[in-house]
């Protein structure tokens, strides 16, 4: 089995609302794949589909070989859930929590689990309604990384973790990486995040992949926003290869550049003499507007840029 | 900022989320007294008909079901009638009120939100026992003008209609104390509950044997308030004073705990799991058994304490030689007895009820918390996550009717010098319940597996029977309305004859709506918001 997730065609319509349009998805066993796409794009619809909560409208959905609706009981033997929103039993300790959902799944690994709880920083004998709503995600995550499953479907999964937490999650995808065969699908819609993790990309927007593949192969996508003052004439940097959409206006220049080409272009600058330099990374809004083509005026992105 | 910053604001929130609910409250409430009254005009058009059914309805046993019968007269009659009804639904309607307007949005987390704005500490609070002073304004108003409308004497009507409206604000004001305590809204709704029940039962046995008894319960006050019988205002007083009493030590309490906490402190779980907590159904145990256990001791304590009363019914003087009479071809004094117990189990089995659908409405409460998410993601399938609430649903309002039975047969025994003979005799009158009662589960099931959105219909559902079981002999409703509700086939025990075929049914019934919900829920998406 090459392919641990493979969707075609998916429909699935709310009411009036079409949540998903003709969404296709393939994840290759053993990869981490990265779900990107902005709130309301259909990202969690599709895990639930997955994971035959819902029903689809149209077009075919396979996990791990099976039917996701038809087998459901069966496939999730082979896989661990974490969603977006975690709500727990109010009057159950995190403890148990965990405990419960690893021996419903079929198998906890208390070794795991105990060096997960450490790793995280979580207290397992609090009760659910205490839970902070990062703590209650890592509850989840606790449950789903210390059980021994084929797959990992983590939806936003470090929505609520601080930075040292994501820190500790993305340190455990990357061992989950090493261990064999065990393939997870992160919804996320923090660029970074996706960037440090996962092998292959798939965006979606408004229900439909707009764009799927290897992280490199969309290296073009990443593009850091540039604001330089200068000693002299910004000589030169128009020709350098990945540059774009240059601008000049008083001594300071604006240009938006390829991550690859970054090294080139401040070579250039330093040649010239830097008075300040300020530089962004795109965020993932950026990315999908210049995808749609929809770019917002250059003047407008760049005053945000500049403050 | 003062305290009450905000108030008016939250009031008007409150009003628009309750729009549809309160006006049914209200309405349902200022109609049914207006409506009983009417009826009686109908019925009984002479003063002799009229003493002739006074006679026989003020026998003892309903004296302790409704409350003794202060005046011979329409007003007097309908005040008997509708009395204990109308003042548990206005306390009901207000408790659950309150809590949703605080203890729900605090539980929720929307609370939070809303204070972080412009909002003073006492505001909500404030709003919720405003908006339900409003509601129960409405239904005192309502309720008088109602009474009058119909032809009886103005005092008696503004005294019932006071009376009603006071029974609420007192019990909002209970609710204001309770919302204080605990952490969740379940709960704060169980405690004030629980104190409603209490009230019922002490008035019940207050109004059989030791009056005093009955003054130390609201409920009771509102009946000795005497609607058309002589009215006495200053019981109105009591109430004023005690709601007063109530809603201080609830601002008290308020100003004391932090947004989100309950005045008990948490106390840590622990850090695994034990052994045992390894299948849904050891995680709905784990979910239901605290409120099995509270549904228990109330029960246990409904069925002693009626139980015990009903001893000493066949000893009341009976008002007049034609009741005498009736009740000699009844059987006599254990016939009386007998009707009493009936009486009482068949409204224990309405309550048992709402355990029933309390628990089956957790499946729709469990998906739309979202946490039925996590749990289908395992290798738990749909069928057997619902079995497990249902079991509690099933299993554990027979046992709770079987409380009930035990405790009230041997109460009751206990004073005849019977208990063999009799616990065996009121457990088979709280048994022959359950079978009603498991048509609400099927119920609430088929609701929640093919109208999720409509599920809390199965409350609606068993208010109606309680009034079609209570009223629906005395508004002439055809048969076949009537015998909609599940509990009009129950055979009434003690007393009269078992038949074994409506329970049959019932349980046929019952296990359809709940196959037919099982069906939908398998089928349609989880979870619906």
């Amino acid at each position: 089995m090459s392919e641990a997730i493979r969707v075609d065609a998916l429909v699935k319509t709310f009411g009036r609302t079409r949540a998903l349009d003709g969404l296709d998805l393939a994840v290759q066993t053993g990869e981490v794949h990265g779900f990107l796409g902005p709130n309301g794009a259909g990202k969690s619809t599709t895990i639930r589909i997955l994971l035959g909560l819902l029903h689809a409208d149209g077009g075919t959905a396979r996990l791990l070989g099976g039917d996701p609706w038809r087998d459901a009981t069966e496939l999730h033997r082979r896989l661990a859930y974490v969603p977006g929103d975690v709500t727990l039993w109010p009057n159950l300790s995190g403890g148990e929590v965990i405990d419960l959902l690893g021996r419903l799944r079929g198998g906890l690994d208390t070794r795991r689990r105990a060096e997960l709880l450490e790793r995280f920083d979580l207290d397992p004998s609090k009760k659910g309604r205490t839970y902070s709503k990062g703590n209650r995600q890592k509850v989840a995550l606790v449950a789903a990384l210390a059980s021994d499953v084929d797959l990992l479907l983590l939806d936003e999964p470090t929505s609520g973790l601080d930075p040292l937490m994501e820190e500790v999650f993305r340190q455990v995808i990357r061992e989950e990486q090493q261990r064999d065969g065990r393939t997870v699908l992160l919804s996320s819609h923090i660029l970074a995040e996706v960037e440090a993790l996962c092998d292959r990309v798939t965006i979606i927007r408004e229900g439909r992949a707009v764009e799927t593949g290897t992280l490199a192969g969309m290296r073009h996508l990443t593009r850091t926003s540039i604001q330089v003052d200068l000693a002299g004439p910004a000589t030169g940097l128009d020709t350098l290869p990945g540059v774009h959409d240059l601008q000049t206006h008083n001594g300071t220049v604006r240009f938006d550049v390829d991550t690859a080409a970054l090294d080139a272009v401040l070579r250039q600058l330093t040649t010239v003499g830097i008075r300040s330099l300020t530089s962004q990374p795109p965020t993932l809004e950026e990315l999908f507007l210049r995808h749609y083509d929809r770019a917002p005026a250059n003047g407008k992105q760049q005053t945000e840029v500049a403050r | 900022m003062n305290s009450l910053t905000g108030t008016r604001a939250l009031a008007r929130l409150a009003l628009r989320l309750d729009r549809v609910r309160l006006t049914v409250w209200v309405l349902g409430l200022a109609v049914m007294p207006m409506a009983t009254a009417a009826n009686y005009f109908k019925l009984y058009p002479t003063e002799a008909e009229l003493r002739a059914v006074s006679g026989v309805l003020a026998n003892p046993s309903l004296v302790a079901l409704s409350g003794p019968l202060f005046d011979v007269s329409i007003g007097g009659l309908t005040a008997w009638k509708i009395g204990v009804t109308e003042f548990i639904l206005v306390a009901l309607m207000s408790l659950l009120t309150v809590v949703r307007h605080t203890r729900t949005e605090e539980e929720a987390g929307r609370l939070e939100l809303v204070r972080a704005t412009v909002i003073g500490r006492h505001a909500p609070l404030t709003a919720a026992l405003l908006v339900t002073g409003l509601a129960n304004l409405a239904i005192a108003v309502l309720t008088a003008l109602g009474l009058m409308a119909t032809g009886l004497p103005a005092a008696g009507s503004v005294a019932f209609g006071l009376a009603t409206g006071l029974v609420g604000m007192l019990f909002a004001a209970v609710a204001a104390v309770a919302v204080q305590l605990t952490e969740s809204a379940r709960a704060a709704t169980g405690l004030a509950g629980a104190v409603l029940g209490g009230t019922y039962l002490l008035r019940a046995v207050g109004d059989t044997g030791p009056t005093w008894l009955s003054w130390l319960s609201p409920t009771g006050w509102a009946l000795h308030m005497r609607p058309y019988g002589g009215e006495r205002w200053w019981v109105a007083a009591l109430f004023v004073v005690v709601a007063a009493v109530f809603t201080t030590t609830g601002y008290a309490l308020a100003g004391r705990r932090d947004v989100g906490a309950g005045l008990l402190p948490e106390r840590p779980g622990p850090v695994a799991a034990s052994p045992g907590l390894r299948s849904p159904l050891a995680l709905a145990w784990r979910l239901h058994r605290g409120l099995l256990l509270g549904w228990a001791v109330g029960l246990a304590l409904t069925g002693a304490v009626l139980g015990g009363a009903a001893a000493g019914i066949g000893d009341l003087e009976t008002p007049n030689q034609q009741l005498t009479d009736i009740l000699t071809r009844m059987g006599g004094r254990n016939g009386l007895t007998d009707a009493f117990l009936a009486a009482i189990f068949g409204l224990t089995g309405m309550v048992a009820a709402a355990y029933t659908v309390q628990v089956t409405l957790r499946l729709r409460q469990e998906e739309s918390s979202g946490r039925v998410e996590v749990l289908l993601a395992t290798r738990v399938g749909r069928l057997r996550w619902a079995a497990s609430h249902l079991t509690f649903a099933l299993l554990g309002t027979a046992l709770l009717l079987a409380v009930a039975g035990l405790a009230g047969g041997i109460a009751y025994g206990a004073q005849v010098h019977d208990v063999g003979g009799q616990t065996g005799r009121l457990l088979g009158a709280a048994l022959v319940q359950v079978p009603a009662a498991w048509v609400l589960a099927g119920l609430g099931t088929a609701l929640v597996g093919l109208a999720p959105r409509l599920s809390s219909l199965a409350w609606a559902a068993l208010i109606g029977s309680v009034l079609l079981v209570e009223l629906g002999a005395l508004f002439g409703l055809s048969q076949w309305i009537v015998d909609l509700t599940p509990f009009a086939h129950v055979p009434k025990l003690p007393g009269s004859a078992f038949t074994v075929t409506p329970m049959l049914w019932l349980t046929v019934v019952a296990l359809a709506l709940g196959a037919a919900g099982l069906a939908g829920l398998r089928r349609r998406d989880m979870p619906v918001a």
